[in-house]
């Protein structure tokens, strides 16, 4: 098991001339900025992982004269808001990541997908996006951005589904196949990034896939914005290079009586202390898109289920029925099993239906329902039934 | 061609051909619910998982097309369990009062239960803790939120192949459900009550609503003189209910159930169905006289038909402006329903007030037009109670009648007698070939120029149908028309409706007379039909329906004998000032919710 440790690092933030680095991506050829994301190792900072360089080189691959980049930015992930952070302060290398993702793939037209609770952002975005326009413009390359407002539906973060809210329909995500690099927003390919990994993206662009694979580990490689929050004496966002324990993480942010980690947010994974020294935080390990919540042993890990069930039970889109009616049985499950309603065996059988949901339901909402689930339950069963 | 291996059986199927339809090749039935022959992929009801080798997850079988070296398997343990939760599932949410229930035995739901779900069941019932309602605000069908299982049939057809869209998913999560705009009640919204949701919906949640106590109590009320009409669709699809396989007509058969059921007289929409052709045929060739003699200017074309209740309320909602081109003529079955407390009572002496009037229709609209107030031109309810081909097989199993071995029968007189043209008004481009058959001879004096009387470019199955008839050789009264090209349209389904008035509208296509029934096929696809339907089942009864006719001695409707008396002793002509008072009805503009 490769463990970088803990490692502060300031890459996503740090001021570029973004002039430059843009000027060297539109150098390069297509294939090119495909092969440099191929070997940098990036994969999707939204949390599912995906390897940018494939994602780039399917869209890339398709005839279609039109075709879109569109930037996923509706981070509605309880306990994520590095992407906030990242438009708020360099959303001019989002913007980048963008153009580059652009000529990589063959498309003049890039969307950001914001989320509705972010709309105080946009007049500032605006600013940065007409400068960012007028500089593409002076480098002579023709490539123009829109922003599309959600409206505070989860699923709307879920590829398909944002598409569909995009193109004005109710946000349900759609089957797959068609992935969206074959047919993507208005039926055209598509390459949908998080905006973590279009400004990771022009990292690589800046310093080279070499320098990039420095950092992290084989499996994940690179740095990564967390965000921060539970109980900690440091809530907040932090860039932390990739390949450290749980254990690791929690000395740096815990408070000293951290009995559970939730790794990548509702949809994530519950880590239990014991658990800590032996998981990595990273696709070799536990994956996040970013969200970290600690925490300690005055909380009661029932009411953090009950809460996220809670949470799933609202924001299934309510298309497919093990998500829409998987979710109100586990809630109601539970709350019956700690009322003594039912029998603590009744767990067992709530497991097997979160299994059901991870290989039954249409999108990665109501398959990820049950990742939460069963870690918490499966480490903390005796605050759940007592 | 795609090779896959479905149960370690090789199939080679078209590119796009989906594992679902791959799996049906090779006689491997996957079951499943949210799918319908008629409706775009919806994969949402999860029931047709299927494990694909190397796939992370189960796949949706209606929803992912094969691909080259799948490997399939339909029946793993895996697959087994998954489906078994998710019939659970949708089990914990819909009330299930089978017993009680008008669509026991006949639900998709129930039977998946009966092959998966049988024993005891894990999870913990829903229903009660939403708050589900009952919409019976339309006279046609009720809407019961507790019994549906979201499967967006209802949503799909309703803008698919209706494109009225009265209906569509709001809210998400476990309040998501199938809401008309801002909740109104159905009655309240541009519903047209085609009744097309209810053919397709899997499960209880959407019915008719039935009137068969109602037509029960007056067959069994000695004071009461009860006549039943059948409209022409009904007879080519009935057969399907009571056990027989679609396409096969039972007319004979059905009008003795009838008879055996206790209806005072059995009589006949065919008969109505010619008389709208001699209105209908006679308003055309009025408003063409005075368009293109005259120079009227106020004269709207071209002419809708108007015999699909359906159709008429869409255009009432979506495009009044037109409103002056729907034909006055009320249906069939108004026209009957107006004659029978009339003409038929005085024939035949008896006090209209005593008369119950019933029909049976393949539409759920029909039950809507028959409580129109316009609807009451005899002084009475013209039309009592309407009865779908559905609720007509419930009372014949109810009455214990061994319908396969009933003797054939004949319809009563007076009202009773029919011609071909009138039967083939149960299928699409129908209205349009009678029309022709009887214009076109009262026009030139000769039979229409199509082989045996069978106007093949008005038939079939496609949506928008077009053709231009030249009119030559007139006979005096009609000279204005000598050269003339008649350019007629037809469309079927309210989606292909939609179409054509936009077209007209836009100026894009200019036309004549123009024939549209709100579903699918026609009336042998209308909502009040047997369930299930689809496209094979409804070019079945389509068949039936021309074999019908070929099989008539009578084919043109103003042949009809009992057309020609009741001119001649009760209405004087076509569009006289009593056919008016009885037989022409106006239209409401309503809104567009």
């Amino acid at each position: 098991m490769e463990n970088k440790g803990l490692n502060k690092v300031d890459l996503i933030f740090e001021k570029i001339d973004n002039r430059e680095v843009l000027d060297k991506g539109f150098r390069m050829s297509r294939d090119e900025i495909i092969q440099e994301m191929l070997d940098s190792g990036l994969k999707g900072r939204g949390g599912a992982g995906f390897p940018t360089g494939m994602k780039w080189k399917f869209t890339a691959a398709e005839k279609c004269p039109d075709k879109y980049i569109v930037c996923n930015a509706d981070e509605g992930e309880p306990g994520t808001f590095k992407d906030r952070e990242i438009l708020d302060r360099v959303s001019n290398k989002v913007h980048g990541g963008m153009a580059i993702a652009g000529k990589a793939i063959g498309a003049k037209k890039g969307i950001v997908y914001l989320r509705g609770e972010y709309r105080y952002l946009l007049p500032k975005l605006m600013i940065e996006l007409d400068a960012f326009h007028k500089m593409i413009k002076e480098i002579g390359y023709d490539f123009n951005i829109e922003y599309r407002m959600g409206s505070g539906a989860y699923i709307c973060g879920e590829e398909s589904a944002l598409f569909e809210s995009i193109e004005g329909f109710r946000g349900e995500p759609r089957n797959k196949p068609p992935y969206p690099t074959v047919s993507g927003v208005f039926g055209k390919p598509t390459s949908i990034n998080n905006v973590e990994t279009l400004v990771t993206a022009m990292m690589i662009i800046q310093h080279g896939a070499k320098n990039f694979i420095q950092y992290g580990t084989k499996d994940s490689r690179g740095s990564k914005v967390f965000s921060i929050s539970g109980d900690t004496p440091t809530p907040g966002i932090f860039e932390l290079e990739l390949g450290m324990t749980v254990q690791q993480f929690v000395n740096e942010f815990g408070d000293g009586d951290t009995k559970a980690v939730q790794v990548g947010g509702a949809s994530g994974f519950c880590v239990p202390r014991k658990k800590f020294a032996e998981t990595i935080i990273g696709f070799e390990g536990v994956p996040t898109g970013g969200s970290m919540k600690l925490f300690n042993s005055s909380r009661s890990m029932y009411n953090v289920l009950h809460n996220y069930l809670d949470f799933f039970t609202e924001e299934s889109c309510g298309q497919c029925t093990p998500c829409r009616v998987g979710c109100q049985q586990l809630l109601k499950g539970v709350e019956k099993v700690k009322k003594g309603e039912a029998k603590s065996t009744y767990l067992i059988e709530l497991m097997k239906l979160a299994d059901t949901m991870k290989i039954a339901a249409k999108c990665g909402l109501g398959q990820s329902v049950g990742n939460a689930f069963k870690s918490i339950v499966g480490n903390f069963k005796e605050e759940i039934i007592y | 061609m795609i090779n896959l291996l479905i149960n370690d059986q090789k199939v080679s199927v078209q590119e796009g051909t989906t594992v679902l339809a791959a799996a049906k090749m090779l006689k491997i039935n996957i079951p499943t619910l949210c799918n319908h022959d008629d409706l775009c992929v919806a994969g949402n009801c999860r029931v047709c998982i299927v494990e694909q080798k190397g796939a992370r997850t189960l796949i949706a079988s209606c929803a992912t097309p094969a691909a080259e070296g799948m490997e399939i398997h339909t029946n793993t343990l895996k697959v087994r369990n998954a489906r078994k939760h998710i019939v659970e599932l949708l089990l914990s949410e819909h009330r299930s009062d089978c017993t009680k229930c008008y669509k026991n035995q006949n639900c998709e739901l129930q039977s998946l239960a009966n092959d998966f779900a049988f024993g005891d069941h894990v999870f913990l019932d829903l229903v009660e803790d939403h708050k589900y309602n009952i919409d019976r605000s339309s006279p046609s069908f009720t809407k019961d939120d507790s019994k549906c299982i979201r499967c967006q049939r209802c949503v799909r057809t309703c803008s698919e192949l209706q494109s009225v869209s009265a209906i569509a998913v709001s809210n998400k999560g476990a309040h998501q459900k199938i809401s008309s705009f801002h909740d109104r009640p159905m009655s309240q919204v541009v519903c047209t009550n085609c009744g097309q949701c209810v053919n397709r919906c899997p499960t209880g949640a959407l019915v008719e609503k039935t009137y068969i106590d109602q037509v029960w109590d007056a067959i069994y009320d000695p004071e009461k003189h009860v006549v039943v009409q059948t409209a022409p669709a009904v007879r080519v699809a009935l057969g399907e209910d009571l056990g027989y396989d679609p396409g096969e007509r039972v007319t004979g058969k059905m009008v003795n159930a009838l008879k055996q059921l206790g209806f005072n007289s059995v009589l006949d929409t065919d008969f109505s169905a010619d008389l709208t052709i001699m209105e209908e045929g006679t308003e055309l060739l009025v408003r063409l006289k005075k368009a293109l003699v005259d120079g009227d200017t106020k004269i709207s074309l071209p002419m809708f038909t108007s015999c699909s209740p359906g159709w008429i309320k869409f255009v009432e909602h979506k495009f009044p402006e037109f409103l002056p081109n729907l034909s006055t003529c009320k249906s069939p079955q108004q026209m009957f329903g107006a004659l029978a407390k009339t003409y038929y009572a005085k024939k035949r002496n008896i006090d209209p007030s005593k008369i119950v009037s019933v029909s049976i229709m393949p539409c759920t609209a029909k039950k809507f037009e028959a409580d129109r107030p316009e609807m009451r031109a005899s002084g009475f309810k013209d039309v009592d109670y309407v009865l779908t081909t559905r609720e007509l097989a419930v009372m014949i199993k109810q009455a214990g009648i061994d319908f396969r071995n009933l003797e054939e029968a004949n319809y009563d007189s007076v009202m009773g007698e029919s011609t071909g043209a009138a039967v083939i008004f149960g299928a699409t481009g129908g209205v349009m070939e009678a029309a022709l058959r009887t214009a076109y001879e009262i026009v030139t004096g000769r039979e229409v120029p199509f082989g045996n009387l069978n106007i093949i470019p008005v038939r079939g199955m496609e949506g928008v149908k077009e053709a231009t008839i030249k009119i030559e050789g007139c006979v005096e009264a009609w000279k204005f028309l000598e050269g003339a090209e008649l350019k007629i349209a037809i469309a079927h389904g309210l989606v292909n409706a939609n179409k054509i008035m936009k077209m007209v509208r836009d100026g894009e296509a200019s036309y004549h007379f123009v024939e549209i029934m709100g579903c699918p096929g026609g009336c042998i696809g209308g909502g009040g039909q047997p369930i299930p339907t689809n496209l094979a089942i409804r070019q079945k009864r389509m068949k039936a329906i021309y074999s019908e006719d070929e099989h008539m001695v009578l084919r043109k409707s103003h042949l009809n004998p009992e057309v020609i008396a009741i001119y001649k002793e009760f209405l004087d002509q076509p569009n006289s000032h009593k056919s008016h008072e009885l037989l022409h009805t106006h239209y409401t503009e309503r809104e567009n919710y």
